[in-house]
């Protein structure tokens, strides 16, 4: 069983390979692109329809960051809001059956968020701060203490990226062996086509994909949320 | 034989990693209870609790998850297998 990425295409001319992350994100983003597009052409006072649904996640993604980082701080909902939507359609992805893995099973993809997450943290911290006093924070409670703070600044993004890798990872090699062993008893009984892996895989993946997905995106945030705010405050 | 001896010694060394899972398994119960706790006291804060204590319980999960990503390292990557071919 290969756990990489398979090279979709290579670029001809600067030899640079394209893996399946790099598609599957790709139509992801451009499947949200024309979701916000086409959600938000025919805005009326009263919702009908399809601008109930857009609605209901913009005003539920609003106030979970308003109760989370408090009123003044609004405006990260737009990046939250988008990560998250983007972090959940990238866990569900391989319930639509077009694309073969999640570009969450690709290390490289939850580092980027956390890398990004790890850049706002410090970022903030400087602008609400100052240098001079972001510095400070370092020598909290004791100056002694400098190395562990460092090191406890490393290792969030490290924490951070692998836990939704590790968790859908592992969601989909326990999937993985489970239709190689259903096809290995259909092939006992002899039928050609792995007819008893239709039902009961399906109860796993509402775990698995739905469940799983759903709550690591989830809990991104939620600490991402909480992190900036701690730097803020 | 010493390619054999590798694979046999990370096959050893997955099963080991996943010992991680105790520390996940506790750290998640003892979450579970303590919310169970905090709905019989307090029924209307339900939504709060039950979303406090899944994050909570998301957060105890990642040690035993380091370990789950070692096992898979270990059996399906195994980075000591190119010492010897």
């Amino acid at each position: 069983m290969n756990l990489g990425p398979k090279i979709i295409f290579t670029i001809p001319g600067l030899n640079i390979p394209i893996s399946e992350t790099v598609t599957t994100t790709w139509a992801i983003m451009i499947g949200l692109t024309l979701f916000a597009y086409f959600g938000t052409r025919k805005l009326e006072k009263v919702p009908r329809g399809f601008q109930v649904i857009i609605e209901a996640i913009v005003g539920g993604l609003n106030s979970i960051v308003k109760q989370t980082m408090g009123e003044d701080k609004v405006r990260f909902a737009p990046y939250i809001g988008s990560l998250f939507l983007f972090f959940a359609c990238s866990n569900l992805v391989t319930l639509t059956g077009l694309f073969g893995k999640s570009p969450t099973t690709d290390l490289n993809t939850t580092l980027a968020w956390a890398l990004i997450t790890f850049f706002m943290i410090h970022y903030n911290g400087v602008k609400s701060k100052g240098l001079g006093g972001y510095l400070k924070g370092f020598l909290d409670p004791i100056p002694a203490m400098l190395p562990m703070n460092i090191i406890g600044e490393l290792a969030t993004p490290i924490s951070l990226s692998f836990r939704p890798f590790g968790n859908i990872l592992g969601g989909s090699v326990i999937m993985a062996l489970l239709y190689q062993f259903f096809g290995y008893l259909s092939g006992l009984i002899g039928l050609p086509i792995p007819v008893l892996g239709v039902g009961i895989p399906a109860v796993l993946h509402i775990y698995f994909d739905l469940f799983s997905g759903i709550l690591q995106s989830f809990i991104f945030i939620m600490l991402t949320m909480v992190f900036v705010s701690n730097a803020i405050d | 034989m010493a390619k054999a001896i590798v694979l046999a010694g990370s096959a050893i060394g997955a099963g080991l990693a996943m010992i991680a899972g105790i520390g996940a398994g506790i750290g998640q119960g003892f979450a579970a209870g303590k919310g169970a706790e905090a709905v019989g006291k307090q029924p209307e804060a339900q939504g709060d609790i039950i979303k406090t204590m899944l994050l909570g319980a998301a957060v105890a999960e990642s040690t035993g998850i380091y370990g789950l990503v070692i096992a898979i390292i270990l059996l399906f990557v195994n980075p000591f297998i190119s010492y010897f071919m």
